[in-house]
This record gives structure tokens, sequence and C-alpha cells, in this order.
């Protein structure tokens, strides 16, 4: 298929393993940051292909799976209030907060919903005026310009029972967070390609300096990383760090100035508590004062709830790639994509659920 | 305004009310259509059997007397619950033929009588129920197989949406080979009778009310000619199965399991009709696990690769026809797949459903 299958040919991925093989010469650990980029590691098997000193260890970058506890149980208070119709993307109905998941919410019978784009929502609330519209908004830098939009559409719409849930986070204070940590092993990162498509490169540039780090920003396509991992390799090789942006079909230096505008206009900076991670200050969006009234924190003043994650899950070294998920001992026995005890295990982009889903715990133990 | 015929009751007569039905003027199934009584009597007189009748059902008998002499049987049932019940390509009444047909092809047999069981929701259009049942018509006249016993049920609004339909159906083996999931051996080939995914992407854009360029029909479809010219071209068809839900990474992981052996697939020779690789790649979903409802699996020796897809391939269901993997001792009970890249990874049986990716 057109602009698919270029970037996933066989005889040019073969060159770039090659290419990785001659050039890496030492051991090396790199992080891709991305969900979506581990998704396409293991399904292509492209971490079976690489020489065994070219360590791939797996980022945060699943908002899904970074979404606190605290958050998923106000999202399900809010859910289980009657006259209220709880809207969210696919993934985060299946996340379990400290009792159960909105799944089974809306199986006892409230009205919990699947939508495509966060716009739906504001028909939705057109057409029932009667009931409090609520949107679960979760995501980096990429989802929340839409959200924004939504945000943004709702209040020159005067709509007045539209609300948002508002989780958003942003990747380089996470990118920071774990090139600060004491037990740091990535030497090089793969970047975001489509948060920086939003957001340029300007941020990564300046955490490439600091930390001397290098940083190339990739797409999500097999030979996208390939050509990201082989950039990276040759970067650590050489002693450089710098940013490389592989993805310049989709990414420029400035990124998308239409939606940093919106997000300008409708966000500001937060501290945000990150699962298994920690709190991270200003990692994290909140609606601006001037539009606090579709704040669903603000409207339905949910307590904060203290919640406490399942001891055996190990979703917070995961997350920072500290450890792999077969060397979690629920792994695939008492924590499974069914019955997930932390949110890694959920998402589609989650590295536990990536790691269930192509099977590789029978490959570590074979 | 109600009104009631003057009658001459007497002890001796028949109580001769005659209220208007209101079959003739509301369009909607109600209540009453399931009771048992004429609404009832209504349904299956100027609905079921113009449509579906036969010297068997015509009987309307508690149950249908079948003769067949000294054959081995095989007996099925499915039920069908699908949203939306019309969907390009088909609607629930055609898809409930040629699911239960097709579960008896697989087993090398020839379809003849089906059983059919409808739960109405109250207010469901009568001219709905009108076009399902014209749809199964048309498909029992194209296969040659006839609906022999029925039952309708109509439930309150809410208790069940719009309509299910549950299935049986009887079919008779003639040949002597029956394929069973646990005959796959090392060294057999592993072939499909065409493209992938179109039934299941075709309910989820109209379910999603996702439009694309040309609209993704479902391939819903009977097999039973597909398999037995397939019968007729090979002694060596060891597996048979429809790629219905889950997909063939579903298929082909029943498949090792039951018969203890590894498969070997590979991606690049999988067809799957570049629609659904779009809305796949689109919503984020797996083509491997999309359902299919006019296409098949068959696993057979490994000679016999060219003969099978001739075969298949004369069948216009079966144009699309591809050897896509092999059977291997190795990874007993695995499939596993090498993906387009050259890289290679264990197909993993679904976990949950799919779900559209949120980045």
């Amino acid at each position: 298929m057109k602009f698919l299958d270029e970037y996933r040919n066989q005889a040019l991925a073969a060159d770039l393993v090659s290419k990785i093989n001659q050039a890496a010469t030492k051991k090396w650990t790199i992080m891709e940051v991305c969900g979506g980029q581990t998704h396409t590691i293991l399904q292509y098997g492209i971490d079976e292909l690489l020489p065994a000193n070219i360590h791939l260890v797996h980022g945060p970058g699943c908002p899904v799976c970074v979404t606190p506890l605290e958050q998923i149980d106000k999202a399900i208070a809010i859910a289980s209030q009657p006259s209220t119709i709880f809207c969210s993307f696919g993934d985060m109905l299946r996340i379990p907060g400290s009792k159960y998941d909105l799944l089974e919410v809306k199986a006892m019978g409230h009205d919990v919903r699947t939508v495509l784009s966060p716009l739906e929502c504001l028909t939705l609330a057109q057409a029932n005026p009667d009931k409090l519209v609520v949107f679960f908004a979760v995501g980096f830098e990429t989802t929340a310009p839409a959200n924004a939009m939504a945000i943004w559409q709702a209040n020159m719409l005067g709509l007045k029972n539209f609300f948002v849930l508002c989780s958003h986070v942003t990747v380089p204070p996470v990118v920071a967070a774990i090139l600060q940590s004491p037990h740091n092993q990535v030497q090089a990162f793969i970047g975001p390609g489509h948060v920086c498509s939003v957001m340029g490169l300007k941020e990564y540039e300046s955490l490439s300096r600091h930390f001397r780090v290098p940083i190339v920003v990739s797409g999500f396509e097999p030979l996208d990383l390939l050509e990201g991992i082989l950039r990276a390799v040759i970067q650590l090789e050489n002693g450089e760090a710098k940013v490389e942006n592989q993805y310049a079909r989709a990414v420029n230096n400035k990124g998308n100035d239409q939606a940093q505008t919106i997000l300008q206009d409708v966000f500001v900076l937060a501290d945000r508590a990150w699962r298994g991670i920690g709190t991270i200050p200003k990692s994290g969006y909140k609606l601006a004062h001037k539009y606090r009234q579709f704040d669903a924190e603000y409207h339905f003043a949910i307590d904060s709830l203290k919640a406490e994650e399942p001891a055996e899950c190990i979703a917070g070294k995961i997350l920072r790639g500290l450890a792999k998920p077969y060397e979690c001992s629920a792994f695939a026995k008492t924590c499974t994509p069914e019955k997930p005890l932390g949110a890694t295990m959920v998402s589609a982009e989650g590295t536990c659920a990536a790691y269930y889903k192509f099977a590789k715990f029978s490959l570590a133990q074979n | 305004m109600t009104t009631f015929q003057k009658s001459t009751l007497s002890p001796t007569n028949d109580l001769q009310v005659s209220c208007p039905l209101p079959f003739s003027r509301s369009n909607l199934i109600r209540l009453g259509h399931g009771s048992g009584g004429k609404l009832s009597a209504d349904l299956i007189e100027n609905i079921f059997l113009p449509a579906l009748g036969n010297p068997i059902l015509n009987q309307m008998d508690d149950a249908a007397l079948l003769t067949l002499a000294d054959h081995k049987l095989a007996f099925t049932c499915d039920s069908y619950v699908v949203n939306p019940i019309f969907f390009p390509g088909g609607n629930i009444g055609s898809l409930a033929v040629h699911g239960t047909v097709n579960d008896l092809a697989m087993f090398g047999a020839k379809p003849l009588w089906l059983s059919c069981a409808f739960i109405l929701e109250e207010g469901l259009p009568i001219d709905d129920l009108q076009s399902i049942v014209a749809s199964m018509r048309d498909a029992c006249q194209q296969i040659g197989v006839q609906f022999v016993a029925g039952d309708t049920k109509v439930v309150n609004r809410g208790q069940a949406d719009k309509i299910f339909i549950s299935t049986s159906g009887i079919g008779v083996i003639t040949g002597q080979q029956i394929p069973k999931a646990n005959q796959a051996k090392p060294g057999d080939t592993v072939i499909v009778s065409g493209d992938l995914g179109l039934h299941g992407m075709a309910i989820m854009c109209a379910r999603e009310e996702i439009e694309l360029e040309t609209e993704i029909e479902s391939d819903s479809a009977p097999l039973h000619e597909l398999v037995q010219s397939l019968l007729a071209a090979t002694q060596s068809l060891h597996c048979l199965r429809d790629i219905t839900r889950g997909g063939l990474a579903s298929v082909t992981n029943e498949l090792a399991v039951a018969s203890g052996v590894g498969i070997e697939l590979d991606e690049c020779l999988i067809p799957i009709h570049p629609q659904v690789k779009a809305a796949c790649e689109l919503l984020g979903l797996d083509p491997l696990y999309v359902a299919c409802e006019g296409r098949l699996l068959a696993i057979a020796e490994a000679n016999d690769c060219e003969t099978i897809l001739e075969a298949l391939r004369q069948n216009p269901l079966g144009q699309k026809a591809a050897r896509i993997g092999r059977v291997v001792e190795d990874h007993k009970g695995r499939v596993v797949l090498r993906s387009q890249i050259g890289g290679k990874r264990i197909l993993d049986k679904l976990s949950g459903e799919q779900l559209p990716r949120i980045c």
C-alpha cells in the first residue's frame, strides 16, 4: 500500500540492520520514548533483528499507562453519577481503578461511551441538554491540541453541559526525569515523532545539550525505527550528542504553529503525577482559568482520592526502562491483559501488553 | 375507534369478535407478535411462510419430520447478534444462513436443513424483518437448503437489540474425507481462500460511521461449493476452518493447539484487501485478528498445494486463494509470523477485543 509498504521494505530493512551491526562496536542502551514505537518494534520483531550489544528499553510514552490511579478513580466517580455521559478513548475504559474499571461502571448501567474524537462529545452535549457530558482528556502533546479545540469550541458554542477531566502530560519533563534518575541506564533516545510534529525540535535540543544525550526524532514504521537506531548508534560511537530529525516527512523545527497557539490559549502547565514514576513539576496541562467552567474536577468537586497500587506490579520500573516485563513475577501469571494489575498491561501501547501480545514471555523462557 | 361486529353469541358458538388487528395499522413488532396468538399467526403467515416455506415447514408441527438413509450427519448451532443488523454486503439474515452453512461445510458436509429462532425486540420495524427474511430466503435458494423448524419470541424494548437470530443446521456427509482440527502434520501447507478482514471492517466502519473513499463490503458468502471442489481435487485435506471471529490469528492458533504442531506464516504472502489494510492502519487494528464470513483456511499435504490452489481459484469465492505458510515440528501449539521486514514474532491468540489506539 502506498506510503506504508515503502517503510516496511525487507531489503532496505536488512541493509539498515547490517549498517547497525557495522556501526555498533560497544554495548549501547537506547530508549524509544513512544508507546507506538514500542508496538512497532515488537510487532515487526525489530528487537530480534538487532545485534546483541544494542539494548532497547521502552519508555513512558503511553498516555494510558502513565495516567495515575487517583485520576482513574476520579473518572470512575464522575462516570458513576446519575445524568452523566462519560466519554473516553477506548483504551482508558479497561484501565483498572482501585476497585473496578470504567467498563464495569458501564456494565452497572451507567452511560460510558467510547469516542474517536473529543469533538463528538460536543455534538452529544448539544443533543442531550439534560445530561452532563464529560470527556476524559488524556495523552501527550499529540492529542492535546484536538482536546483544546473541543474546549475552545464548547466555549464559542456557550455549552453549559460539557466538561473535561484533564490528565494531559508532556514528554520533555519525563525524559529529563529519567536522565536525572540515579539508576538511569539510557544513553540515547529515539524521540517522539508525532509529539515533535506538534511541538517542533526546540525542547529536545535543550534536553540534548543539557544532558549531553543523542536524541533522534523518529517515525513509527519499521524503517523509521531502524534508521533512528542507526543514527543514534553512530552518534554514540562518535561521542556526539545532538538532535537529529529522522521523521522529516512529518516534523519540522518549529512544529505546528496553530496547534501550539490553541494549546497556549486553553491550557497552562501544571505539576502532574505519573503512574509508577511520581509527581514531576510542570509536566502536564490543566485548563486555563478562563476555561475553568469546563473543568470536570472544578465542577464535580471530587475530593482527592487515596489510591494504592498493587504491591506486585513493577510498572514504574518498566516505564523508566529499568526492567523488562518478563522480569516481573506477576507477568503473564497473575497479570494479563484480561486481568491487568497495572496500566502497562492494558493499552496496546503499554510495554507489558505488547510483550504479552507478541508472546515475549515464551521467547524469554525458552 | 375500535368496533365490534354484531355477533350472535350462543353457548355453542365460538366468540366471533372482530377487532381490527393492529398488524395492518402498525409497522412495528409488538409484544403480541410473540404471544402465540393471532399476531404470531399473522407473522408466520405473512412473513415467514411466504419466504421460507417448504413442504416440511408448511406442516407447522411441533417438530420437523426428516428422513435420511444410512448417512453420517453433521449438526451445528450458532447465534447472530450483529450490530448494525444491515451492513454493506449483507444483513443479519443472510449472515445467519451463511454462517450456519459454512460450519457444516467445513466438515465436508452437504448442508440440508436449518432451524431458526428469532428473538425480536418490541418496536422492530416489520419492514426490516421482512427484508431480513427475504435475504434468508435468497441465501437458502442459492445454497439449496431448507428451513424446517422455527420459533419467534418478542421481548420488551431494551431487552434485546432489534433482532437476534439463533440457528442450527444439519448436513449429510457423503465422502470419506472429514477434515478435522487435529489432523495437521509437519510439512503440510497452509492455504487461505481469499483476502482477509472484509466482514469485520465492513461492520466496524458501519458501526462507527467511518466513511472511506470506497465502501468496504462484507465477504459474507456460503462456502459449501468451494469445499466440495476442494474435496474433489485432493485426498489430503487435513484441516478446514472458516475464518470468523478472531480472524486468521485465532484460527491458526486453534489448529496448532488441536494438532500439537507449530504453524509458520509469512506476512508477505497473506492476502489482505487494500481497503481493509488502510482502515486497520487508521484505527490501529491488526488485520490478522479481523473476522471474515466467506473465507476458509485449509491445511493439506504440501504436494497437493498447486492442485488445491487451482481448484479454489476456479470458484469466484476462491480467486485470491494463496499459500501463506506451513506446518512445522517446532514450537508446538504456537503460530510464528515472519514479519514483512524479516523479523519473527509469535502470533498469539487475541486478548480481549481490539480497541482503537489513542495516539
